[in-house]
């Protein structure tokens, strides 16, 4: 068996919704079918087979080739199996994932990883806003998995957060783990705004120091914690690299302008 | 004239045609690490206190070994520490309190599950509430942790351990010798041995009983009373089973994540008896069973023979 192919016969003219192309749908799909699958998002009604190339027949090992910002919602909802994008993709990229492996080549849009419930989505280039945020309407963020971006991550990473880690080793831009609930986000770089706006629980790493925190952030001083250690260890065997090491970081307790549980680290 | 039939003689240490028999019980893992080696065996020291026999401590626990940071999983000295009891529920009970009072206690000790399994017992998850409501949960890499705030800093705790259903407890040697000092030698032998088996404990004292039973006794109540067949001083007075030449006799139990574990401890001890031989040591090894009607799991000391 050999993977199955997406390949981009060009820049696409409209956005392309690909939410049925993840590996549940297409494990019992035969190739016809595959290329029946609408993908289109206007009244002209697009198809995969308009769109795509396809060959390979492992639908649990699924590639797109020729990334394009138009690619919307690949991998939303999967549960199993792997996806490969070899360039860029479009928004809401493995939303509501709940399983399996989504490796990104190049940069991705808004809501990556929104709602994530479990799997891993790994981003080599940048991501947009509200990465592993909600939607619109939605009352939590990602409630579990891991999310590593490579590059830069825009506003609101990591906003009404529930569970899950996410990982970016650049900078992050305003309010990052704004409303945070619970969960771990780790920010390689800088982090603009006020990050951690009215978190109630969780633990943000801002390896990189932030623009400010808001007045009802206090500081808790310097300690050496083991779960540290074990974060940046554990993260290491899943990532191969991490902006931390476990040795000894300064703690920001807050917000307290809610409940006040949550835990910012600087660097001593 | 032998009491029991013999199997074999080595190195000129008798050895009796019998077997130890032994129950199925529930065995957990868990690794314990702290600040230093001395800090990791306290905390251990402490939590396997009063775990000799699960009739009368709860359960039956004690330290499997001594782990170098590279074993462990946050990298400082640890100890890995093996409990049985008869059954999931007992032995969650007996691990997390002994957990609450022993380790959470102890300065810089932290706890982990050290046994993967489906089916797994409360650790951390049993004792967070200690925390008052300041009590963190972190999920990463598969793991569950609880963290909870102390006065010395942050107490540590995986949130579970697996436990094996598998697990034997009651393995057993009896040691016979011509006095205490050269029964106190074999066993002392045959206990070291036994410690370089991975997944048994040796739970009394030393890894040794001085006070061997039988099950039940004359009086109303007892569940276990002395065994009067190997008492040296009842010798006559009593149906016993020893030799002339026996003036002591000392037990090891033991306890084992497997049958097979058990029985390659068994062998071990065995074999560190008789190399001893009978003039520093034992002069007769026996084992102890209840006619092979109570426990499923039957250790013939001649298949054990080195």
């Amino acid at each position: 068996m050999s993977a199955l192919t997406f390949r981009l016969k060009g820049e696409p003219d409209e956005r392309i919704d690909c939410s049925s192309l993840v590996p549940d749908r297409l494990k019992s799909l035969g190739s016809s079918e595959i290329e029946k699958l609408p993908v289109g998002t206007t009244k002209r009604g697009l198809v995969a087979g308009d769109v795509f190339e396809i060959s390979g027949d492992d639908a649990a090992d699924i590639r797109f080739e020729g990334g394009s910002s138009r690619l919307d919602r690949i991998g939303e909802r999967m549960s199993e199996g792997a996806i490969r994008v070899s360039g860029d993709a479009g928004f809401r990229v493995g939303r509501v994932m709940s399983g399996g492996d989504l490796q990104v080549e190049g940069s991705v849009g808004d809501l990556c990883g929104s709602g994530l419930e479990g799997g891993c989505i790994r981003v080599k280039g940048d991501c947009g806003a509200k990465l592993g945020g909600p939607d619109a309407g939605e009352m939590k963020g990602m409630s579990g998995g891991t999310i590593r971006v490579h590059g830069n991550a825009g506003e609101r990473a990591g906003d009404r957060m529930r569970r899950g880690t996410i990982l970016i080793d650049g900078d992050c831009g305003k309010d990052a783990a704004s409303r945070m609930i619970a969960g771990t986000l780790i920010v390689g770089g800088h982090a603009r705004g006020a990050p951690g706006r009215l978190m109630k629980r969780g633990t943000l790493l801002l390896m990189g120091g932030a623009e400010r925190f808001t007045p009802t952030f206090v500081d808790a001083g310097v300690h050496d914690l083991l779960i540290l250690k074990l974060m940046a260890d554990g993260l290491r065997e899943t990532f191969g690299d991490v902006p931390f090491d476990g040795s000894a970081m300064r703690k920001m307790s807050g917000d307290t302008a809610v409940l006040g549980l949550g835990e910012v680290y600087l660097p001593a | 004239m032998p009491v029991i039939e013999l199997a074999a003689t080595i190195n000129g240490v008798r050895i009796d045609d019998d077997f130890a028999e032994a129950f199925p019980m529930c065995g957990t893992a868990i690794q314990i690490t702290a600040i230093n080696e001395k800090w990791a065996l306290e905390a251990a020291t402490k939590m396997t206190g009063f775990a000799t026999s699960v009739i009368a401590c709860g359960c039956e626990g004690g330290i499997e070994r001594v782990l170098s940071p590279e074993e462990t999983r946050d990298g400082r000295p640890g100890v890995r520490v093996l409990f049985f009891g008869f059954d999931p529920g007992g032995l969650e009970s007996q691990v997390t309190t002994r957990l609450g009072q022993c380790i959470l206690t102890c300065p810089t000790a932290a706890c982990y599950a050290d046994y993967e399994a489906e089916t797994t017992i409360d650790l951390g998850s049993a004792i967070r509430y200690f925390a008052d409501g300041f009590q963190v949960s972190k999920k990463f890499a598969g793991k569950h942790f609880w963290r909870m705030p102390v006065m010395e800093g942050e107490f540590l705790c995986e949130a579970k351990t697996g436990y094996t259903a598998d697990g034997v407890g009651g393995g057993n040697l009896l040691i016979m010798a011509r006095d205490v000092r050269g029964a106190l030698a074999a066993s002392e032998a045959a206990v070291e041995a036994m410690k370089a088996v991975p997944g048994v404990i040796m739970p009394f004292p030393g890894g040794i009983v001085r006070s061997g039973s039988k099950v039940g006794g004359k009086y109303k109540g007892m569940m276990a009373s002395t065994n009067d067949a190997y008492c040296p001083t009842l010798r006559g007075a009593t149906d016993s089973k020893l030799d002339d030449d026996i003036g002591s006799v000392l037990e090891i139990v033991i306890d084992g994540m497997t049958a097979d574990a058990v029985s390659a401890a068994m062998a071990a001890g065995i074999k560190a008896i008789t190399d001893l031989g009978p003039d520093q040591g034992a002069c007769r090894i026996g084992a102890g069973n209840y006619g092979g009607g109570l426990g499923p799991h039957h250790f013939k000391l001649k298949d054990l023979l080195p």
